[in-house]
């Protein structure tokens, strides 16, 4: 097979924008399942609402599209009825993070064994461009039109410190990397979380001078900073741009996990 | 036994293989019994984060053919609403208890009540039909939490087993059967469309993991399962066909029982307050009083009422105020008289026999 196999063709091309990077995001998916040679009768794909929500609906293997923000709980009664089956979650930050924020953390905390690749555009793209948790400081959405002056979540340190036993984040820059990423994710017994920072031309570039993807893309990959480099920099007590966000596997671990195939 | 405990025995013989809920009195009895009893039968028992929660991972390990249950009371019955309509527009079958307890609110958590009648029949948004059981004795938190599981895997709804505090925390005797009678539900024929219903208006079940590559959503769906939301058609013969397959069902789906159908006065009555009606029934011996007992609520049987030829009122004793009195005037012109009563007493049998005797 190859990961086109995994399209449900009849149903392309997508309601996704041109340029968005969702699509990126699902190709990356699919080779990362393609690769380990999962079966599709096997995999079941779970997500709630919202654009990136959408990505089961793309997918021919059994999937759920579930309500806003609970994904992760619909996808542990799968995955703990049936741990033989493989789970994957599609979310987005508002779905994961805002009202999905404690089945999140509690996914985490369980350790249930799935792996939730959550679209990260900094905004609710399916509703127009409002504010989500991840959106920067500053940051014009149609609920901020000031600017953003709110706090913004790191879902990756959020999944480490409660308990998933895989996290990493790249961009929609970094498909071989984050390919590699999603892959080590499926393998990995456990909560797997791999976020990904992709752009959103339509509800969040056009506001906030990223309305060129190219140019977005161009962006995301200059202010990604290695996980090991920003390390170094800290220890070295160098500066680290305030705009850099950290790039690269931040957990790997084997604590004990649940609904794992015996 | 005590009445939540029977419950759980009940969703155990009826094969209940996963259960998810959130801690919550009156009813944390049910989730505590099928914690011991469940993970020694390969089942699946998990506390979740919350009743949100809880009814989604139901549903999700319904998709995987297991039957599945929930339980709760009020504040966490509200919660579940949302999802409850997803199961309603996925037609995932599903058991949910609620031993009903005083609202609004908070309310009387340790205390019995009927308020929710009409919220779970109503409390999702936008148009669907359920099923829902209400016990009055031990014994029928046992059996009809069976039929609950039956009737939820046949027509592929969820199911609502209404019970109250009062019945819920009640110990009586309880036999149970050597066997029950175990009804799954209808698989699909490969090739066919899965949301694609035959004259019964029930799709067959694509269980996940064995190959039907199904996508299910809670969007307006074609019987593909694909999105049409903007297909004002899809819509209208989608929630058509939900509702149809419940009301059409009714005569099949009902269960109540039938006192003196020659009388002119006639108790009609749904979980704990039937207690009350016995015992007035049991202490005027001589008098002619009917007496219609509701085991099946929703869809409402109004063919019930015409059992009843001679009625000339019916008396309605509810723990709320006056829930289903207001659906059965719908279906009847015979006077139809509510006997409301709040604050987590059940009703004395003087305040029935008042009533009955007002209405002469
Ligand atoms: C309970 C509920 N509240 C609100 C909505 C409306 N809604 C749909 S998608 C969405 C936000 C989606 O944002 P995100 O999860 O970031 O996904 P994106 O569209 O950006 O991929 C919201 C608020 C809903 N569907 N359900
Ligand atoms: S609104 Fe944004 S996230 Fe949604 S499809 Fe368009 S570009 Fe993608």
């Amino acid at each position: 097979m190859s990961f086109r196999d995994w399209y449900r063709i009849d149903r392309l091309p997508t309601i996704y924008c041109v340029g968005c990077g969702n699509g990126t995001v699902i190709n990356c998916t699919l080779h990362a399942v393609d690769t380990l040679g999962w079966k599709w009768e096997e995999t079941v794909f779970v997500s709630g609402i919202g654009c990136s929500s959408r990505a089961p609906g793309y997918i021919k293997t059994d999937s759920l599209h579930t309500t806003h923000g609970r994904a992760l709980a619909f996808a542990t009664g799968i995955k703990l009825a049936r741990p033989d089956l493989h789970v994957v979650v599609f979310t987005g930050d508002g779905d994961l993070a805002a009202i999905g924020g404690n089945h999140f953390i509690h996914s985490c905390r369980r350790n249930v064994d799935m792996t939730v690749i959550c679209m990260n555009n900094w905004i609710y793209g399916m509703t127009g461009g409002q504010g989500s948790p991840t959106t920067p400081r500053g940051a014009i959405t149609t609920t901020t039109p000031y600017g953003s002056g709110e706090g913004v979540f790191d879902l990756s340190a959020l999944a480490v410190v409660a308990g998933a036993n895989h996290v990493a984040r790249w961009t929609s820059y970094h498909v071989k990397e984050l390919t590699r990423a999603i892959q080590t994710g499926l393998e990995t017994p456990g909560f797997s979380l791999i976020e990904v920072l992709t752009q959103c031309p339509t509800a969040y570039g056009r506001r906030n001078k990223l309305r060129d993807v190219a140019e977005t893309v161009e962006y995301l990959k200059d202010h990604a900073i290695l996980l090991q480099k920003y390390n170094r920099l800290v220890q070295e007590g160098k500066p680290v741009p305030e705009d850099m966000f950290t790039v690269g596997e931040f957990i790997r671990r084997n604590r004990p996990a649940m609904g794992v195939p015996p | 036994m005590q009445g939540n405990t029977a419950c759980a025995e009940g969703a155990l013989a009826a094969g209940c293989r996963f259960f998810a809920g959130y801690p919550i009195t009156p009813s944390t009895e049910v989730a505590e019994h099928m914690a011991v009893k469940l993970p020694k039968t390969k089942g699946v028992f998990i506390q979740m984060e919350d009743e949100i929660a809880s009814i989604a991972a139901v549903i999700g390990a319904s998709w995987t053919g297991a039957r599945a249950m929930t339980a709760t009371s009020g504040p966490g019955f509200s919660l579940m609403m949302e999802n409850i309509g997803y199961a309603a527009m996925t037609e995932t079958p599903c058991v949910i208890v609620n031993i009903q307890r005083g609202g609004p609110s908070t309310g009387q958590p340790t205390l019995g009540a009927q308020g929710d009648m009409l919220q779970c029949r109503f409390g999702s948004h936008g148009d669907y039909s359920i099923i829902a059981l209400s016990p009055a004795s031990v014994q029928e938190m046992f059996e009809l939490t069976v039929k609950a599981f039956n009737l939820s895997e046949r027509y592929r709804v969820p199911t609502f087993l209404m019970g109250d505090e009062i019945i819920g925390h009640m110990r009586e005797r309880l036999t149970i059967p050597d066997s029950v009678e175990v009804i799954g539900r209808k698989k699909l024929d490969p090739g066919t469309m899965p949301f694609k219903a035959g004259g019964d208006d029930i799709p067959g079940f694509p269980v996940f993991g064995e190959g039907y590559g199904v996508h299910v959503t809670g969007l307006t769906h074609d019987e593909r399962g694909y999105p049409a939301t903007t297909n004002p058609k899809a819509h209208e013969k989608l929630v058509m066909r939900l509702v149809r397959k419940v009301e059409s069902a009714r005569k099949e789906i009902a269960d109540y029982r039938v006192t003196s159908p020659d009388a002119e006065q006639v108790f009609v009555s749904y979980g704990a307050p039937t207690r009350t009606v016995h015992q007035v029934l049991h202490d005027r011996p001589k008098e002619e009083i009917g007496h219609l007992q509701l085991r099946v609520v929703w869809p409402f049987p109004e063919f019930a009422l015409s059992e009843f030829p001679e009625a000339k009122s019916f008396l309605v004793p509810e723990m709320n105020l006056g829930q289903m009195a207001r659906e059965m005037e719908r279906h009847t012109d015979v006077p139809v008289i509510p006997i409301p009563k709040l604050g987590g007493e059940l009703h004395t049998p003087d305040e029935l026999v008042r009533a009955l005797e007002g209405s002469r």
